[in-house]
């Protein structure tokens, strides 16, 4: 596991400002109104049960999809000028036609890294996520866990401040939910920002500091992850550790 | 039936002795067919992706117009060419009627939507899939051009044939702006027509049968040619 060179630090970008976001989609209600504020550090996990609005709440602070009320600011800037330095992994993996090596070189180029490093800086993204054997395979030939390892490293080259995960794990078995997470709590250690959605408990207790609460597109909860599951303040937060918060 | 059988034994003599006016058409043929081609790819895969990437005024009605254009008749691309390079047309000082440039131009004419429409529909499908990775990795739609057109090099290397399809089929057009000149402009679909009204079918037999023949190999090899680099390379 070689590190990378860390570029020079720069002014954080954090934390982010999320106020009066609202966002409609075919007349229903997503986001009905979120305010947030998400500092750096600390590892924080969207939780809520499908259809809360998580994903699109994710999308939006990575610019994806503007909403259509309210604002999402960067180091409490005046602009909403969206920083460079974040990257987003989905919850279905998408990969280029071409080999898994490629698919990190790409980013890579779309970053502006010379032809020489990218190939250099590719093989440690391989290395650290365990994908050296299939650096050559055709991404689309790699199993589901071994692609999403692959969206993992590809984002993490880029060295994103922030890192975005939408439901990283949700269409992967045990054993490849484990190494994903092993690899968010590596990219973490590395000094990226860490905000993933799950509607899955358990694997917020193994990787949430902070839990953001999300229900019907509305933040009924924000608080350390201790906090959320010793002593919830919500009564949704109380059905859905009791799992009866259902929609 | 005693005729038909008399003009397969001339056509499989010409063949088999490759004779020279029928190697001349033959070669005139592709070189026009596979010019045409060339260039309608050159312009029908970017502008085809462009208009499946960008949004612009007038977006859904130049859509429409690019599909309605595949079926664009050729007698009257070949008219209008003719008129365009005809000494009183504005482009008749070029002196290009009756050249295989003048029909290559025409064949540009007729391909170009149909590569145009099928890449348009390709990337957008594409599009959809991608759009969020490609823009949350820093792509937006000009840097996703080339990255899709690439993505969708399987599936566009039918467009490509499509088009060839058409133009190897193709004589209408060619006929008028090409006016099938011996040694000059004529090529296997006008032959064709020529030797069929004149009877001598043996002549028009052999060209077909090479016609069909032609236009399985490519096919054929394009197929194979796509199958070994997916293999390879998906």
């Amino acid at each position: 596991m070689t590190a990378l060179p860390r570029r020079p630090p720069t002014v954080s970008a954090l934390p982010l400002t999320l106020s009066g976001v609202t966002y409609t989609a075919r007349e229903r209600h997503i986001l009905g109104g979120v305010s947030l504020e998400i500092e750096a550090g600390p590892r924080t996990v969207v939780l809520g049960p499908n259809g809360a609005g998580k994903s699109v709440l994710l999308r939006i602070c990575h610019g994806l999809i503007t909403p259509q009320e309210g604002q999402v600011r960067w180091h409490r800037s005046a602009t909403a000028a969206r920083p460079v330095r974040q990257a987003m992994v989905f919850q279905r993996p998408v990969m280029l036609r071409r080999s898994a090596a490629a698919n990190i070189r790409y980013a890579l180029n779309l970053h502006q890294v010379p032809r020489a490093e990218r190939h250099r800086l590719a093989e440690v993204a391989l290395a650290r996520t365990g994908l050296t054997e299939v650096a050559r395979t055709p991404a689309h030939h790699l199993s589901i866990g071994e692609q999403q390892r692959l969206a993992l490293a590809r984002a993490w080259v880029l060295e994103p401040e922030v890192l975005f995960l939408d439901e990283p794990t949700a269409s992967l078995d045990p054993a490849s939910t484990r190494a994903v997470e092993d690899i968010i709590r590596a990219i973490d250690r590395s000094g990226t920002k860490i905000i993933m959605t799950s509607h899955d408990l358990a694997q917020a207790r193994r990787i949430a500091h902070e839990v953001v609460l999300l229900h019907r597109g509305q933040v009924v909860e924000n608080t350390s992850a201790a906090m959320f599951f010793e002593a919830p303040e919500s009564a949704e937060a109380r059905a859905f550790l009791a799992g009866e918060l259902l929609w | 039936m005693h005729e038909i059988w008399a003009a397969l034994a001339t056509a499989a003599r010409l063949i088999a002795t490759l004779d020279r006016d029928l190697v001349e058409i033959v070669l005139l043929s592709l070189k026009v067919n596979f010019s045409s081609v060339a260039l309608a790819s050159l312009i029908g895969l970017p502008l085809g992706a462009s208009l499946a990437l960008f949004s612009f005024v007038g977006r859904r009605t130049a859509i429409v117009i690019v599909s309605a254009l595949m079926g664009l008749p050729p007698v009257v691309v070949g008219l209008v060419v003719y008129l365009l390079l005809s000494r009183a047309g504005p482009f008749g000082v070029f002196g290009l009627l009756y050249s295989p440039t003048a029909m290559i131009i025409a064949q540009v004419i007729l391909v170009t939507p149909i590569i145009t429409a099928l890449t348009r529909q390709t990337v957008e499908d594409l599009w959809g899939d991608y759009r969020e990775q490609l823009r949350s990795l820093g792509a937006g739609p000009s840097r996703a051009l080339p990255t899709l057109l690439w993505e969708g090099r399987f599936t566009l290397t039918t467009a490509v044939l499509a088009g060839l399809g058409r133009a190897t089929a193709e004589v209408g057009a060619v006929m008028i702006v090409g006016g099938n000149i011996d040694h000059l402009t004529r090529v296997m679909t006008t032959t064709i027509s020529l030797e069929t009204s004149k009877g001598n079918l043996a002549l028009a037999l052999g060209l077909g049968i090479i016609l069909v023949v032609m236009s399985i190999a490519v096919n054929a090899s394009a197929f194979v040619i796509r199958d070994s680099v997916r293999e390879s390379a998906t």
